[in-house]
């Protein structure tokens, strides 16, 4: 059975099918991470003074991978234009581009990802907190590279400028002067959870979208000498989904790094 | 992406790539903004937020108007549009609104 309006516009939408299909998902997309930034809004407002974190995420990291994607973001309407052209190479060309974006994009945050698992806050016995990345772990001893502090206040306005925090040397921990080590992972606090939420969630649909790009790119050729104009329009659908990951990340990235 | 708009001749693509270029050297621009604006120290911080929401709204503008193609679509998108803005904004109002329903005698910061 053929599927209708593939390519043909419907009279009463004006439209072919999947680009009424692909809007209505995005409609939900919009709330559902509307959701999430309200809850942001909620554990931020609801944080006591002080205790909501400043500069624990490195800018100039959020900064390229805010330009990685839009770069992906033309090169992806690009593709789209050019197979509008009858150009399929140079669709295949700025698709690649794409492609290397989105793997550049989940480079980027998973070595963010694991900065965060391998930092860790101490607590000691005396009461004096160290704060800092595990180097080594042993059965006697804890080796980070970071810093003692009195007040665990200091930790949340760390006035890290674009480049992250300073060098700091190594300090060796004895196990048994440990009351508390947590790493900087979801469950430290509020602002890891809905960070790890919001850019997790928002990996999946970078992961989602660029399975769908390749999928086009690699084994669209057939497609695309048979039926163009089906082929340029799936291209159009997925450059819909994939600007509109863009668009999300364009409040993620000043929400999470810089305010 | 509207198909209804865009001809397919090359020189009239041409126009269009030219404003996609436009627009890309503008996000590049409006991040680098964001960023230098983050680092100012305005009177309060909630005038730090304010900038750069109203910097990442442009730039969210610039993203659907022109890649998306949303300055030329169909009404029924912009239908779709409208209820999603509606529903959005209304999440947004009971967000805010919930900042004043304390229980009585609640100790605030």
């Amino acid at each position: 059975m053929e599927i209708p309006y593939t390519v043909e516009i419907r009279r009463d939408t004006g439209l072919y099918n999947a680009k009424v299909g692909i809007w209505l998902f995005l409609a939900s997309e919009v709330m559902l991470f509307g959701a999430l930034f309200s809850s942001y809004i909620l554990l931020r407002v609801g944080a006591p003074e002080g205790y909501w974190p400043h500069g624990w995420l490195t800018v100039w990291l959020g900064t390229l991978n805010t330009i990685v994607l839009i770069t992906s973001s033309i090169t992806t309407v690009m593709a789209w234009a050019s197979l509008k052209m009858k150009n399929f190479s140079g669709f295949k060309f700025y698709h690649a581009i794409t492609l290397c974006c989105a793997v550049t994009f989940l480079c980027i945050k998973s070595y963010e990802y694991h900065d965060k698992f391998i930092h860790n806050e101490i607590t000691l016995k005396d009461g004096r907190i160290a704060d800092g990345h595990l180097i080594k772990k042993t059965a006697d001893v804890v080796t980070i590279e970071g810093h003692f502090v009195t007040d665990r206040k200091e930790l949340f306005d760390t006035h890290n400028g674009f480049f992250g925090p300073p060098k700091h040397g190594e300090l060796e921990i004895k196990t048994a002067d440990i009351a508390k080590m947590s790493n900087y992972g979801p469950a430290h606090h509020t602002y890891n959870a809905i960070y790890f939420t919001l850019t997790g969630l928002h990996a999946l649909h970078v992961i989602g979208g660029a399975l769908v790009i390749f999928y086009l790119w690699a084994f669209g050729e057939r497609m695309w000498k048979t039926d163009p104009e089906r082929f340029t329009n799936r291209v159009e659908i997925s450059g819909l989904f994939w600007h509109f990951v863009d668009l999300v990340w364009i409040f993620l990235f000043p929400v999470l790094y810089l305010l | 992406m509207s198909d209804q708009t865009h001809s397919e001749h090359p020189e009239h693509f041409a126009h269009h790539i030219r404003r996609y270029l436009y627009v890309f050297v503008a996000l590049i621009i409006g991040t680098v903004f964001t960023v230098w604006a983050s680092y100012i120290h305005f009177p309060s911080r909630e005038i730090n937020i304010a900038v750069a929401l109203v910097i990442a709204s442009c730039k969210a503008f610039l993203v659907a108007a022109y890649f998306m193609h949303l300055i030329s679509e169909r009404k029924m998108i912009y239908g779709i549009l409208g209820f999603t803005i509606f529903f959005f904004t209304g999440l947004m109002a009971l967000t805010l609104w919930s900042f004043g329903d304390f229980p009585p005698h609640t100790v605030t910061h």
